[in-house]
């Protein structure tokens, strides 16, 4: 039981809904500062979501503590770029207070009274995701939430509930990566072979289908299939062996040179 | 007043206060501001001079403390006890200092405390936020007898000696942990780090490193103090640390071209890019000049060549962090990082405090003890605990 988002790149025609809606649901300033005042002042329902979001679009940008879904186009194809909530995330996995945790549910989420703002996080993250608020005095990192709250709520995250042609459509992981393969096999010369996501790093949340190789867009091809957190977790998990090895030898030694001393020193007298 | 009471300025001391000058503006920058107002960090380069060289650097140079105590203690070579003390002192001002630029560095510094009560084992971050911490302890223990002397309190005194040995195994540990774990740091951005610097090897690499730069830190240090205090230099022991220095850096090489070869990164030597060219310089200064030159007897027996040699190799490792941390990761970020001049100021003025505090100490604590021989056998046994 874990959510997961595919996104199909062939479907998407950039109209920016998603990223209109996701800073509606986080409260983050919209593009056009004019337009909130076209949001209704009634507490906000998702059809007025909907509506809001496919009238005022936003394409283009960059991720930022502003933006935690941009859509960008690469050539013509568009793509929206967003945490990718992996299985088992870099990111929790280098915190030292643990204020990132994957949650059963699917979204890797972000305890800001945890952080004290090492951005380790944003170092290893193998998509450069996280962003910081690096204008405020008491940062916090930033990055996309896969809508835990929404989801808590029984409702679907808002970038997938405004997309006018279910480019980004939501659900159970394993349903989604079904899906993906069947339109694979569907229409096999439509599509790039392969899906982004289901191997990389272990695997991730979020699901992508395109028709060009995805380095084409931006999206990271180098990627190792086992989990990131392996790299460190092996040298780490030499140390409850090598701690009281390092102290025996250690002291080993210091009562061999110890000893030898004290001979000389008794050598010595006794002459 | 008396006019001639006051410190004569000095040229040093004239670029000194500037330096603390600008220091302050700068923290108040930091502080009022944020990270955003007094750095050049971005997104796309969340981590810059304050971990690369305040951190990376600044542990690394101190590793001067364990490599000695376990000489002295561990190993028992005794002779060696006259620099011992300076050394120790100079490892507990830099993780002190280490913990200041921390405190700059983090977004929420309020916050440094958090690794003590929320726990990630997995994290390698939170490994050496522990061992730091625990080891600045043991430093701080390790120093305290050249206190307790001086207020003339024996028994504390008698209780530390009795502890040395197992605090000096412990520091010991926790210095091998902690050096090596910076370079496991890195082990988490195989696709982002250049392929000079990224290894699986990373860990080692930083290690035997540290106890390198540990070897070269004492022979600059007792260049410096004993200048300062117009002392005659303990050349016969020096020379042996430059031979122990040959040892390690020879080790280090080995290891670093077999691992450069193994995975084919020496390719890389054919582009002409800013990789390439530091790569080099790295290699060249820090290992490349100073290790042959470290085989003549001549040069490790003469003060001031031997000296050289530990400014190069001391320069080729702020240049090997430097890279792993700051400039072997800018291609892949796609932007460029230059520290900004308040970042430059703050560093600056850490390193002041360090010099500072440390002559300080020198001057008011028993630091540098006198040469052997010239003392009381009873002054001996106290002293030995240092
Ligand atoms: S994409 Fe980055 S930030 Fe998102 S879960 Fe994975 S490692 Fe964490
Ligand atoms: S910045 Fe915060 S969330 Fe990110 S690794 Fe550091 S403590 Fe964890
Ligand atoms: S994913 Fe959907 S909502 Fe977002 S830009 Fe593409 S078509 Fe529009």
């Amino acid at each position: 039981m874990s959510k997961a988002i595919l996104v199909d790149t062939t479907r998407c025609i950039g109209c920016g809904a998603c990223a209109t809606a996701c800073k509606v649901v986080n409260h983050l300033p919209l593009g056009d500062p004019g337009a909130a005042h076209d949001l209704p002042t009634r507490p906000l329902g998702d059809d007025d979501l909907v509506a809001f979001a496919q009238s005022h679009g936003e394409v283009g940008g960059h991720l930022s503590a502003d933006m935690l879904n941009v859509v960008q186009a690469h050539g013509s194809v568009f793509v929206r770029r967003f945490c990718m909530h992996c299985q088992q995330p870099t990111c929790a996995s280098v915190c030292p207070v643990g204020a990132l945790k994957k949650t059963a549910a699917g979204p890797v989420e972000y305890d800001a009274g945890k952080c004290m703002g090492c951005r380790y996080c944003m170092m290893a993250c193998p998509f450069s995701i996280p962003r910081y608020e690096w204008k405020a005095l008491f940062p916090k990192v930033k990055k996309c939430t896969m809508c835990a709250p929404r989801q808590a709520k029984g409702l679907q995250p808002a970038c997938t509930l405004v997309c006018p042609v279910q480019a980004g459509i939501f659900g159970e992981r394993d349903d989604l990566l079904k899906e993906a393969e069947k339109r694979l096999a569907d229409e096999p010369t439509k599509y790039f072979h392969r899906v982004y996501g289901k191997q990389e790093v272990g695997g991730t949340s979020v699901l992508y289908l395109s028709a060009v190789p995805f380095d084409q867009l931006g999206l990271p091809s180098n990627l190792p299939s086992e989990p990131m957190p392996l790299l460190t977790y092996r040298v780490l998990s030499e140390i409850p062996t090598l701690v009281p090895l390092g102290g025996l030898l250690l002291g080993g030694i210091w009562w061999i040179t110890n000893r030898r001393e004290k001979v000389a020193k008794t050598e010595k007298k006794m002459e | 007043m008396n006019i001639s009471k006051l410190p004569k300025l000095t040229f040093w001391r004239a670029v000194l206060v500037l330096i603390l000058a600008a220091g302050f503006y700068s923290t108040a920058l930091r502080f009022t501001r944020g990270l955003g107002a007094a750095t050049n960090l971005s997104d796309q380069f969340p981590w810059g001079l304050w971990i690369g060289f305040d951190v990376l650097c600044g542990v690394g140079l101190a590793a001067g403390g364990f490599t000695l105590a376990a000489i002295v203690y561990v190993f028992h070579i005794e002779r060696f006890r006259p620099v011992l003390r300076p050394s120790i002192l100079t490892a507990f001002l830099g993780y002190a200092l280490v913990a200041v630029a921390l405190l700059y560095d983090l977004g929420k510094p309020y916050n440094i405390w958090h690794p003590l009560v929320m726990w990630n084992p997995h994290s390698v971050m939170f490994e050496v936020a522990w061992c730091v911490m625990l080891y600045l302890t043991v430093l701080a223990l390790e120093f305290s007898p050249a206190v307790f002397e001086r207020l003339h309190l024996h028994t504390p005194l008698r209780v530390i000696k009795a502890a040395t040995i197992p605090l000096v195994i412990t520091g010991v540990i926790l210095s091998t942990l902690h050096q090596s774990s910076l370079g496991s740091l890195f082990l988490i951005v195989p696709e982002k780090l250049h392929p000079y610097w990224y290894s699986p090897m990373l860990p080692l690499f930083f290690f035997i490193s540290a106890v390198g730069v540990g070897l070269a830190m004492v022979i600059f240090e007792s260049n410096l103090s004993s200048r300062a205090v117009g002392r005659e230099i303990e050349m016969h022991l020096l020379e042996v640390l430059g031979r122990a220095m040959a040892v390690v850096l020879a080790v280090y090489g080995l290891l670093r071209f077999e691992d450069l070869w193994s995975r084919g990164a020496l390719v890389h030597l054919r582009e002409p890019s800013r990789e390439t060219v530091l790569f080099v310089l790295e290699i060249t200064l820090g290992l490349l000049i100073p290790l042959p030159m470290l085989l003549f007897r001549r040069i490790r027996q003469n003060r001031e060549s031997l000296f050289g040699v530990a400014v190069l190799v001391i320069t080729g490792f702020l240049l090997n962090r430097l890279n792993v941390s700051i400039t072997g990761l800018e291609a892949s970020s796609g932007v460029h990082y230059f520290p900004r001049w308040t970042e430059v100021a703050v560093t600056l003025s850490i390193v002041g405090v360090g010099f500072l505090l440390f002559s300080l100490a020198v001057r008011y604590l028993n630091v540098m003890e006198p040469a052997q021989g010239s003392r009381a056998p009873g002054a001996i046994q106290i002293r030995a605990v240092a």
